[in-house]
C-alpha cells in the first residue's frame, strides 16, 4: 500500500521522494503492541482472539473513544489501534481526531460496517485506513508489517 | 450413543446449519480461532452475541411498541448494531433480516418495522436453538473422552 510522499518500502527501509533514506527497522509481531477500540465485548473479544493468534502478545482493549485517550494520557503508546465508529461517550471520530491532536503517530484504522459519508468523515478524521466490520486480518496485514515513523505521516489526516 | 457416532451427528449437523443459512464462513473463522489454548472461545463468543442480542431487541420493542412517535434514528441504530453483530459471529440469517428492516427504518414505516422485527426475532431464536444444540453435543463428546472434529469441516 503506498504511503503519502511518493514512498516504497524495501526490506526494512523506506525511500522516500527526493532520494533520502528513512531506516525504519521492522518490528517482530510479537513485540507490537495494539489497541482494539470497541463498545461491543464481543466484537473485542474476536479481534484480540485474531490478533493473538497472528503472534501478537500485547493486546489491549478500550470500550469506547475516551477510555483510548485516556490510555494516552496516562502515557501509553501503541503500533497500531483499531477503531470502532459508534460508541457511547466519545465515538471513533471524535477519539482519532483527539489522538491526532495529541500528537498520536501510531497507525490508526477504523473498523466500521457504516459507509457513505459517515466513513468518509471517519477516514478526515485522522485514520490511516479503514476496514469493515467483519475484518479478516489480511486487511490489516499492512499495519503489523510497516513501522510508524516521523516522516510517514497519517493517510487521510487533514491538521 | 458412542463417540464416533456422536461426532459423525455434529458434523452432519453443523454442515447443515451452514448448508441451511444460519451459519456462514465468518463462523468458520470463529472456529478456527479456537485452540488448546482458547477452548472456550466459540462459547465465550455466542455467549456474548447472546447477552447483547436480547438487549437489543428487547430495546428495539420498547421503541417499536409505542407506535405513535417512533424514533426511527433510534431504532436504526439498534438494528445497525444487531447487524454487525450478527455479521461478526457468521448469523447469516439474523444479518438478512436487519438488512430488510432497515429498509423500512429508511422508510419510517410502522407497520413493516413491526414485521421485520418479529423475523429478525423468529431467525435470532431458530440460531439460539442451533447453536444451544450444537454446544450441547460438543459438552456430550469431550465428556465422552472424545473431541470435535472440526477437521471434519472441510467443505467451507
Amino acid at each position: 500500500m503506498a504511503q503519502q510522499g511518493g514512498s516504497s518500502s524495501s526490506g526494512g527501509s523506506r525511500i522516500l521522494s527526493g532520494g533520502s533514506i528513512n531506516v525504519s527497522p521492522m518490528k517482530p509481531l510479537a513485540s507490537l503492541k495494539v489497541l482494539v477500540v470497541d463498545d461491543e465485548p464481543m466484537i473485542r473479544t474476536i479481534h484480540k482472539a485474531q490478533l493473538v493468534r497472528a503472534g501478537i502478545n500485547d493486546v489491549e482493549v478500550a470500550a469506547n473513544g475516551k477510555d483510548a485517550v485516556d490510555l494516552h494520557v496516562n502515557g501509553a503508546t501503541f503500533d497500531l489501534i483499531l477503531m470502532d465508529l459508534h460508541m457511547p461517550i466519545m465515538d471513533g471520530c471524535q477519539a482519532t481526531k483527539k489522538l491526532r491532536a495529541m500528537g498520536v503517530k501510531s497507525s490508526i484504522v477504523g473498523v466500521t460496517s457504516s459507509g457513505g459519508a459517515e466513513k468518509t468523515a471517519f477516514l478526515a478524521s485522522g485514520l490511516d485506513d479503514c476496514v469493515s466490520k467483519p475484518f479478516v486480518l489480511q486487511q490489516i496485514a499492512h499495519y503489523l508489517k510497516v513501522p510508524r515513523s516521523p516522516t510517514n505521516p497519517p493517510k487521510y489526516h487533514n491538521p | 450413543m458412542d463417540v464416533i457416532q456422536m461426532q459423525r451427528t455434529w458434523v452432519e449437523y453443523t454442515k447443515s446449519l451452514y448448508r441451511e443459512g444460519f451459519l456462514d464462513s465468518q463462523f468458520a473463522q470463529l472456529q478456527l480461532l479456537q485452540d488448546e489454548s482458547n477452548p472456550d472461545f466459540v462459547v465465550e463468543v455466542v455467549s456474548l452475541f447472546f447477552e447483547d442480542s436480547e438487549r437489543l431487541l428487547n430495546e428495539l420493542t420498547k421503541v417499536i411498541d409505542q407506535q405513535q412517535g417512533v424514533d426511527f434514528k433510534k431504532v436504526d441504530a439498534h438494528v445497525h448494531q444487531l447487524k454487525g453483530s450478527s455479521s461478526s459471529i457468521g448469523a447469516q440469517r439474523v444479518k438478512n433480516a436487519c438488512v430488510a428492516f432497515r429498509s423500512f427504518c429508511d422508510e419510517q414505516n410502522i407497520e413493516g418495522s413491526l414485521r421485520c422485527l418479529h423475523q429478525v426475532k423468529q431467525e435470532y431464536f431458530l440460531v439460539k436453538n442451533k447453536l444451544e444444540n450444537l454446544f450441547s453435543l460438543e459438552r456430550k463428546i469431550v465428556a465422552a473422552g472424545g473431541s470435535v472434529p472440526t477437521e471434519e469441516l472441510n467443505f467451507l
